[in-house]
């Protein structure tokens, strides 16, 4: 877990204030907080570590570095639980 | 996979590995810092392919393995109190404690969840505002913004029923700490990439010129380790001893400063216990005094758990580089990912891991033979 993976910036928006972002990691989607890369716009690649986008890098250092993690079985943290917002009530926010 | 070949041509690494051959006067001893590199170094069998007399150790960067067995007990302490949800990064729930793992503890009954990212410990939160949320902060600088933003933003939103147990080290103090010790070996270090990636790299200057050594930032790619050794030999054959960049196609060297100023409004640097190592002065995070009420460790009474470490595992001198996985003769025996006696066997980034899971408990010597002996010149080796 001390490898970031990259992946593509599909959408962004805004969670309570947050810039966040969708981001494509092959075929998964999952949110990544862009706080500490503002700049980053739709389209663009981004290094992310546990929900965090940490640098912008290339579509072609992107596309090597997801594929060298894959190999190394480093892409697991991808598939951990996507939890959503629920209010105390239950409902779905 | 069009952008692969570049980084993988066997023709670049025979390249550099020939350079490295045409340098080297005398043996070398370097040592990758980052479980990544490890990792990518055990399974491609980089090691293998170095010059003989350069040899490459393996270093503490593994966050999992390095986090101390009390911290991991004081989690499964609270993890089992009635009203807690403990959250965790995935690696960790299969880590033993002195008594089981999280996941014995979630199969009697503890609410014990695997979380992607920090931040999905306020939903969970705000979600259960009866329970206490506690989420395992562990990692290196990588991971610090991360968890740092969860303390910020469970602070800013009053979120109260959440707060963090922290376990986070830092790179620096742990080559510091190798460097100073009477039975150093280590001559040079690969650097950490995506540490570096938060953190840039000025604070490695300091080390590389107080001990003499090259510190050369890599990344984990096949080619990136040679080239990032080949950067250290060139460095250690000239006599110089400098930070160096191998990985410039991914970071600079000041990092990024926005995560870098969040990590220092909510964590403060102190002495930190690394498992297998001890403790290293000023080596981690803590949470500075304004985030108390999200401090784990202070709402919850579990200051003093005693641990006790099988005395046979040498993983401690491994992190240090001072020994390697198949010098333990519990190695895939006694010791195994499935029943790991220490630091370096309880993460599939530890070095005793990776030797296992790429088979060099099965045939530590006989690889390394074959390497040696491949024919140069067309010349056929006897024997």
């Amino acid at each position: 877990m001390c490898l970031a993976i990259p992946g593509k910036v599909i959408e962004t928006f805004d969670q309570r204030g947050m810039r966040m972002a969708k981001v494509q990691f092959g075929g998964i989607v999952r949110e990544a907080c862009l706080e500490y890369v503002p700049e980053t716009q739709v389209g663009e690649y981004v290094l992310v570590h546990v929900g965090f986008a940490l640098s912008r890098i290339d579509e072609a250092e992107a596309e090597r570095t997801y594929q060298a993690l894959r190999e190394l079985d480093q892409l697991t943290e991808l598939e951990s639980p996507v939890v959503e917002e629920i209010g105390p009530g239950g409902q779905q926010q | 996979m069009k952008y692969l070949d570049e980084y993988r041509d066997g023709d670049v690494a025979k390249k550099i590995v020939g350079e490295m051959r045409r340098i080297q006067t005398r043996p070398w001893i370097l040592m990758e810092v980052c479980g990544g590199q490890t990792h990518s170094i055990v399974k491609h069998g980089l090691d293998h392919l170095l010059p003989e007399g350069v040899e490459l150790v393996h270093g503490p960067g593994c966050p999992v393995c390095v986090t101390p067995l009390e911290m991991i007990d004081k989690a499964h302490a609270i993890a089992q109190q009635r009203n807690v949800i403990f959250c965790s990064f995935g690696d960790m729930l299969r880590v033993p404690g002195s008594d089981g793992d999280l996941f014995t503890i979630k199969s009697r009954g503890g609410d014990v969840r695997v979380v992607y990212s920090p931040l999905d410990c306020l939903k969970i939160a705000r979600a259960n505002p009866a329970k206490q949320v506690v989420f395992f902060a562990i990692g290196f600088e990588t991971t610090a913004p991360a968890n740092a933003m969860l303390a910020w933003r469970a602070r800013e939103e009053q979120v109260k029923n959440l707060s963090l147990l922290v376990s986070h080290v830092l790179v620096p103090p742990a080559l510091e700490a190798i460097l100073s010790s009477p039975d150093n070996r280590v001559q040079g270090f690969l650097g950490p990439g995506h540490v570096c990636a938060v953190m840039g790299y000025r604070e490695y200057d300091p080390i590389s010129a107080r001990y003499h050594v090259p510190i050369v930032v890599t990344g984990f790619e096949p080619i990136d380790i040679l080239h990032g050794t080949l950067m250290t030999l060139q460095q250690l054959e000239r006599g110089r001893a400098v930070v160096e960049n191998q990985y410039s196609r991914v970071l600079g060297p000041d990092g990024n400063l926005p995560a870098q100023t969040l990590v220092r409004r909510v964590f403060e640097v102190g002495d930190r216990k690394w498992r297998g190592i001890g403790t290293i002065p000023m080596s981690g995070f803590h949470l500075r005094d304004e985030f108390a009420q999200h401090d784990a460790e202070k709402l919850f009474d579990v200051a003093e758990i005693a641990t006790l470490e099988p005395e046979i595992c040498i993983s401690g001198a491994i992190l240090r580089g001072i020994k390697k996985p198949l010098d333990c003769p519990a190695f895939g025996t006694l010791c195994t990912p499935q029943r790991p006696l220490g630091a370096t066997m309880v993460s599939a980034e530890g070095a005793c891991a990776a030797y296992y899971a790429y088979g060099r408990h099965l045939k530590p010597v006989a690889l390394h033979q074959i390497v040696a002996a491949e024919p140069a010149n067309g010349v056929a080796a006897h024997g």
